[in-house]
């Protein structure tokens, strides 16, 4: 096993520089063979720098980056011009991927990305480890993290759910097929209302068409692609998410890293009772890669049936939802059309909205995880006596109180406020694993404050002394 | 909880500031208007612009004036709380635990009133929980009261 916890430096595997710019050489070596063919004359060495260079650079870069982990901290160094040595402390971990691309795959070679809150720049990445010692290095990491001996091999999962293809497929071309229909509905419209000149506008149009055809099936191809074979488990160490058909991505959301929840029921398949769960973890929005794990939003339930999306619920935030209450009627002469579902609720642990019309959104925002709350009163609502009320997330979500009463909006903020307070304080019982507490980590947490409070409080620990 | 702890509001030299930038701005554009009004149509034209541009000043400092009077914060045991809004009102509850970094910010006419506005971040985008013109004495206290508070009580993401 190549992850012994002892200090040792770490190499990443050989063949990684041949993944990383295998696309690129490929892509230029087929661009040269092209250009040979159309100019014959050229010097043809002059084509092959740029891929041997960048294939040098590769292999530069695979030499100098080096990995180790001490206790507490897992080191990457690399770069060759400018070094880079990053310090990830095992405590802050919001979320541990395991991606394979296509390539990779076929070597038998897996991408470990480690994220913590903050900007993506922060995440740790080793690009590549063996398949199994990057399983092994995930399941020490999220030991550790928990606080139990990091020798522990990785807990038993327990598949709590699988995405069936069939479904899938037809919910991904039902979502997409709405915005087609409309797109052709309106070109089909403008077509008729103008007269004048339907032959240019007919070929414009068929021209649009087939641009919407080709965009139409690539998302759908990425949609299916990404999200095929949509696997999710049970852990001791959090929530796994396997996931891809030609580069697979694994996914572990460590237990009690869940900031907010959110089930969405589109227009189209509510009908069909389906709906899609998505589950918040701190950090920003990095860049949206194609494989989708550079979100901190990920994905909990493509599409599921309405009993199973309330068991990944129950399993995510730990507790049953709380019984949920309708604005009053007069609300309906501020929104007369979103009314229709607009539902809010709290227990002493999580907070509930439902809003949307047409996309019918449930946001679920464990109190514990509140950052604020706040009451907002715009100038209709004064006269109807009626006020919002926001419990943010962290990042940009967060559950809307919409149109309650104004009295009651305003005892509610107090009332949320103090109910967050006594949510943080107790250190959550119903954690799945963990309750042991950090005595076997050891050593003190990195920004050295309280061991209590540093525990509970992994981020804020080292930010607040900044 | 010892004691209701009591609402304060920005400095009055936070409406001293409002009511020059917006009588600077309205002599300037007076000014310039005016003249040009003058030149092209008379002296008559100038005034008809100068009273126009003097009632809109007017307009704004009413504006300004109850927007003013609606700041207000309170340092409560566990959390901050900000009020502020004419026509739509904000009250934001910030917990101190949450807190992910204090900013204190002063700009050149801020400056010039020895002001200077604190700024409350926690991991949510949205909570907002931002106090203008505060005395830089004050800002300086409330940033290091702050600092200590979400140090002593941090609860982590």
């Amino acid at each position: 096993m190549s992850t012994e916890p002892a200090g040792a430096w770490h190499r990443l595997h050989p063949l990684s520089p041949v993944v990383r710019s295998g696309r690129g050489v490929l892509a230029v070596a087929a661009a040269v063979v092209i250009t040979r063919s159309l100019r014959p004359g050229s010097h043809w060495w002059i084509d092959l720098v740029l891929p041997v260079v960048a294939a040098l650079a590769a292999v530069a870069s695979w030499l100098v980056t080096r990995w180790r982990l001490d206790g507490v901290t897992l080191r990457i160094e690399s770069g060759v011009v400018r070094r880079d040595s990053r310090q990830l402390p095992i405590a802050r971990i919001q979320a541990v991927d395991v991606v394979r691309p296509f390539l990779a795959r076929a070597l038998g070679l897996a991408e470990l990305r480690v994220r913590l809150a903050g900007s993506s720049h922060a995440d740790g990445r080793l690009a590549y480890l063996t398949e199994q010692a990057a399983l092994d290095l995930r399941a020490y990491l999220l030991a550790a993290h928990h606080g139990v001996d990091p020798a522990t091999p990785a807990p038993a999962e327990r598949i709590a759910l699988v995405v069936p293809t069939g479904r899938l497929v037809g919910s991904v071309l039902l979502s997409t097929l709405g915005s087609a229909a409309v797109v052709v509905v309106a070109g089909t419209v403008l077509a008729v209302v103008s007269p004048a000149g339907l032959a240019a506008l007919g070929a414009a149009l068929g021209v649009a068409l087939l641009w919407c055809a080709i965009a139409f099936v690539s998302l759908v191809w990425r949609r299916v692609s990404t999200e095929y074979g949509f696997t999710v488990a049970q852990s001791p160490d959090g929530i796994r998410i396997r996931r891809g058909l030609l580069g697979t991505v694994a996914e572990t959301i460590p237990a009690r890293r869940v900031q907010a929840v959110r089930m969405i029921e589109p227009l189209l398949w509510r009908p069909l009772g389906w709906c899609r769960l998505e589950v918040d973890v701190a950090g920003s929005p990095g860049h949206d890669e194609a494989d989708g794990s550079a979100r901190m939003r990920k994905t909990l339930l493509p599409v599921g049936r309405r009993d199973e999306a309330g068991f990944l619920l129950g399993m995510a935030v730990g507790r049953p939802v709380p019984g949920l209450t309708r604005p009053p009627r007069r609300a309906r002469w501020k929104t007369p059309l979103s009314y229709h579902f607009l539902a809010a609720g709290h227990d002493d642990g999580l907070a509930v909205s439902v809003v949307g019309r047409v996309r019918k959104v449930t946001t679920m925002v464990p109190l514990e995880k509140m950052q604020s709350v706040r009451f907002v009163q715009g100038p209709l609502q004064r006269r109807l006596a009626l006020a919002t009320v926001h419990v943010d997330a962290a990042g940009h979500v967060r559950a809307e109180f919409r149109e309650r009463p104004q009295a009651q909006a305003r005892l509610l903020v107090d009332e949320l406020a103090a109910l967050s307070r006594e949510a943080r304080r107790a250190p959550a019982a119903d954690v799945h694993q963990g309750t042991d507490g950090p005595q076997a980590v050891g050593g003190p947490p990195a920004a050295g404050g309280p061991q209590a409070a540093s525990v509970a409080s992994p981020v804020n620990a080292a930010q607040s002394e900044a | 909880m010892p004691g209701a702890p009591q609402s304060m509001s920005p400095s009055p030299r936070l409406w001293r500031m409002r009511c020059t930038e917006v009588i600077a701005a309205a002599v300037v554009v007076a000014g310039l208007a005016g003249t040009g009004a003058g030149l092209a149509e008379g002296v008559a034209a100038a005034l008809i612009v100068a009273v126009v541009v003097a009632a809109g000043a007017a307009l704004v400092l009413w504006f300004a004036r109850n927007r003013f009077r609606s700041w207000a914060y309170q340092e409560r045991d566990e959390d901050l709380i900000v009020e502020r809004g004419v026509l739509i009102r904000r009250l934001s509850v910030v917990p101190y635990g949450r807190m992910q970094f204090v900013d204190v910010t002063a700009g050149p006419v801020d400056r010039i009133f020895r002001l200077a506005t604190v700024r409350l971040h926690t991991a949510a985008a949205a909570s907002d929980a931002r106090i203008p013109g505060l005395e830089r004495e004050e800002a300086a206290r409330l940033r290091d009261r702050l600092a200590a508070l979400g140090e002593a009580k941090a609860a982590g993401l």
